[in-house]
């Protein structure tokens, strides 16, 4: 695991932080906003009840439009404490009835009210008019009634309201962290549960864990038992081998001793030189038992472990023919080899393949009859074929299994050989098969493909 | 009390229907604060010595103007930008608002004066001192104790029972002439029905308008009028407490309480003393002062019986708030209209019976 990997609750953490001050730009942003167009909003509605109340108290008498400003005009306006006051009168040719001079008459083409803004002793100020008309014999045209004021309240309403949504939205956040750091806490739980069952086995123990999990962990449960499953087949392997070796081992080394004994009680000459040749024949044979039990522990190793790349199979056949072991195969004709004119790729591990097929061909030279060949067929086989007898049919499906030599295949290290290739095949989701070919003899064949186009195809 | 300088200048103007203006010198500091008012000299002067004691770095020109002239100063220099007074005390609380809210005054952020209620402050920049009610003074020794109005009902039914004694000897200030006079008016009319019938039995005993507190007190106090009606109630209490012939009514239905407002005008040269005088009469000791002066009137405890009738529900006090609805009463169709209505009822007399 990298050192510095942070956190699941400090990047949860960043993240609902992140969110948060996001989030919190944001509603202060639209808290503002509400805030500023709700104030406006109640303040208008304010001013033009106050305008429209003037206006209503606007009268024509004798030819003079009379304004009695009714008090309750201005006591609605006194709802804003803290502002300032304006309000003027005009009448169609816009002359002030009554009121301040310096207040702008409404914007032309306004509706019956309109709201716009304007500067009153060096301090901005919202105004609301309110248009009535008059047709009287009298006078006949427009009265406009302006009311305004400065924007104390407004502002303090407008920054009232965002506060208020803002603490609100605080709160949120607020209840947000709990929550998250809750929810953290509680999602993390399982991990722990299986963190501790973990912590409590025994080393021997690679069963499957059992720990009750949601269902975004059973991936990351299922590459644990995955894992131990792997470690628990690598441990078995490894016993087996060991007990196999030991086994394979030990009648060679006693005959080996025992000839040796023999050798050291002869006094003829002649006699003892068979012996020494026998003894010799017998350490060759121990010495590629010692070989193969070694290559079988490497495909183990491998099969588990290493990295699987595409690969030529054909190239796996040259390689095997010219490492070929040259004391079994005399001359040329004795091993051939049989490649399409296409590359047939595989993914896999060339050296585990490699050693697998060479033990196919090295069984085939040393226990069946030239000639030998090896067939490279798509889409993933090679087919090692011999005129010998072979393995017996009824062998086959013990074949490559330990301990499976001495009954059904007598002639020792053959065994070995086919449990390389049976463990290599395996590792790479593939079996190994036997066959009788029509023109007679045994082939013995490492399918990568099993199931796969070629599998009916004449050799 | 010390008296560390106070030069008392009567200064006759040329015209004279023109206000009178005095103006006196507290202090010899060497900040020059110049205050403009509309309280008399005499009631003023111990407050504004109490406030010199204490700020012994300031030479304090008092200048006592009119309601209007004051006004019209004020907005004059306000228009043009120069400095006239650095603080302007006013009891026309209409005109002070409309200077404030014509935005002749500056802001003065202080603790005491949001402590005041709402109805004693507007904008940071207006501040109610004074607690004066408007009151009814009767002569009493030509009223019959039995007779002395307690409400403006009983005043109205007495002018319609005795319609012998009191026709003709009824006053109350001549509103035209009167800022004052005016305000209370105008404020009587928004406080309640009562008005339109006061001045109908005002009509039927014809009511004399005429103008200024000093001048109506005199005349009740010789029995020329036996019953003068809203009359300032620091001026009135000030004379009862020195002349047996005056009572004093708080009315129980209402009673109007006048503040007198204080601002500072944007342009004030000296706007940190003028704020420190805000202050200081706002303090304790301010109000001790101002109540001293009569300018600060409370109600409830007092033996003296000719305030007793002062011992009023204090829910029937009824302060003329510091808000932009005075302004209505300046409007000039409003007092056209105001001002026809009150001519058509009352008689306006220059000469006294």
């Amino acid at each position: 695991m990298p050192e510095r990997a942070p956190s699941i609750a400090l990047r949860l953490g960043i993240a609902v932080a992140l969110v948060l001050a996001v989030g919190g730009v944001g509603v202060a942003a639209a808290a503002l906003a509400y805030g500023r167009e709700a104030a406006r909003e109640a303040y208008d509605r304010m001013l033009a009840g106050a305008a429209f109340d003037i206006a209503r108290a606007v009268g024509v008498s004798g030819g003079d439009v009379v304004v009695d400003i009714p008090v309750s005009a201005f006591e609605l306006l006194a709802l804003a404490p803290q502002d300032r006051v304006v309000y003027r009168v005009i009448d169609r040719e816009g002359a002030t009835l009554t009121g301040y001079d310096e207040i702008p008459p409404p914007p032309r083409g306004a509706g019956e009210v309109s709201f716009y803004a304007a500067e009153f002793g060096g301090e901005p100020v919202r105004l609301a008019a309110v248009r009535r008309r008059f047709a009287e014999r009298a006078y006949s045209g427009e009265v406009a009634v302006v009311v305004g004021h400065t924007l104390r309240a407004r502002s303090a309403l407008a920054w009232d309201i965002a506060r208020n949504a803002m603490s609100l939205a605080a709160l949120g956040g607020l209840c947000l962290i709990v929550l998250t750091v809750a929810a953290v806490r509680s999602a993390l739980g399982p991990l722990r549960r299986v963190e501790a069952a973990l912590a409590g086995r025994r080393p021997e123990d690679l069963s499957p864990l059992t720990v009750e999990t949601p269902r975004e962990l059973r991936a990351t449960v299922g590459a644990i038992n995955g894992f131990m499953a792997r470690l628990a087949r690598r441990m078995d392997a490894m016993q087996a081998y060991i007990a196999d070796a030991a086994h394979q081992l030990r009648t060679p080394v006693a005959a080996l001793s025992a000839q040796a004994e023999l050798a050291a009680e002869e006094t003829d000459p002649e006699r003892l030189r068979k012996l020494a040749e026998r003894i010799r024949g017998r350490a060759a044979g121990l010495g590629r038992l010692a070989d193969q039990l070694l290559n079988q522990a490497l495909v183990m190793h491998r099969a588990d472990a290493a990295p699987r790349e595409r690969l030529d199979l054909r190239l796996v056949a040259i390689r095997v023919v010219e490492e070929s072991d040259h004391d079994l195969a005399s001359t040329a004709e004795d091993l051939q080899l049989d490649l399409p004119e296409d590359a047939v790729m595989v993914t896999g591990d060339a050296l585990s393949l490699t050693e697998a097929t060479k033990n196919l061909v090295n069984n085939a030279l040393r226990y069946g009859a030239p000639p030998v060949t090896i067939a490279v067929r798509a889409p993933g086989r090679i087919e090692v074929t011999d005129r010998g007898p072979g393995i017996p049919e009824a062998a086959w499906p013990e074949a490559g299994r330990r301990f499976a030599r001495s009954e059904a295949n007598p002639r020792g290290g053959a065994g070995i050989g086919l449990a390389i290739v049976r463990a290599v095949a395996e590792a790479h989701g593939g079996r190994m098969r036997f066959s009788r070919p029509e023109v007679g003899g045994f082939r013995a064949t490492l399918d990568l493909a099993p199931g796969g186009a070629a599998e009916g195809a004449p050799s | 009390m010390r008296r560390a300088a106070a030069a008392l200048v009567a200064l006759a103007l040329a015209a004279p229907a023109a206000a009178q203006q005095a103006a006196v010198t507290v202090g010899t500091g060497s900040g020059e604060l110049v205050v403009e008012g509309s309280t008399d000299i005499a009631v003023f002067l111990p407050v504004l010595e109490a406030f010199a004691a204490t700020r012994p770095d300031l030479a304090i020109h008092y200048v006592e103007l009119g309601t209007n002239e004051l006004f019209a100063r004020t907005a004059e220099a306000c228009a043009a930008g120069v400095a006239q007074a650095d603080l302007v005390i006013s009891s026309a609380m209409d005109l002070q608002v409309k200077l404030v809210n014509d935005g002749c005054a500056q802001p003065h952020e202080t603790e005491a004066g949001r402590l005041l209620p709402d109805w004693a402050h507007w904008r940071d920049e207006l501040f109610g001192l004074t607690y004066e009610p408007a009151v009814i003074v009767y002569n009493r020794e030509l009223v019959p104790r039995d007779e002395v109005p307690a409400t403006r009902f009983d005043l109205i039914d007495l002018l319609r029972a005795r319609p012998a004694r009191y026709h003709g000897r009824v006053a109350t200030y001549d509103i035209e002439a009167s800022g004052l006079g005016y305000l209370f008016a105008f404020a009587d009319a928004q406080q309640a029905t009562t008005f339109g019938r006061l001045l109908e039995a005002f009509e039927r005993a014809d009511a004399v308008a005429t103008c200024c507190s000093a001048e109506l007190i005199d005349a009740v106090a010789e029995g020329r009028y036996l019953i003068a009606y809203n009359l300032l109630g620091s001026y009135a209490l000030a004379r009862a407490a020195g002349d047996p012939r005056i009572g004093v009514v708080a009315p129980a239905d209402y009673t109007l309480v006048l503040s007198r407002a204080a601002l500072v005008p944007r342009q004030a040269r000296n706007p940190a003393a003028a704020k420190a005088l805000i202050d200081f009469l706002l303090a304790p000791e301010g109000r001790f002062r101002l109540a001293q002066a009569a300018l600060i009137v409370s109600f409830g405890e007092t033996d003296d019986p000719a305030t007793a009738t002062l011992a009023g529900a204090p829910s029937a006090l009824r302060p003329i708030a510091l808000t932009p609805a005075l302004l209505v009463g300046l409007d000039r169709q409003k007092r056209a209209l105001f001002t026809a209505l009150w001519r058509s009822i009352m008689a306006s007399r220059d000469d006294l019976p």
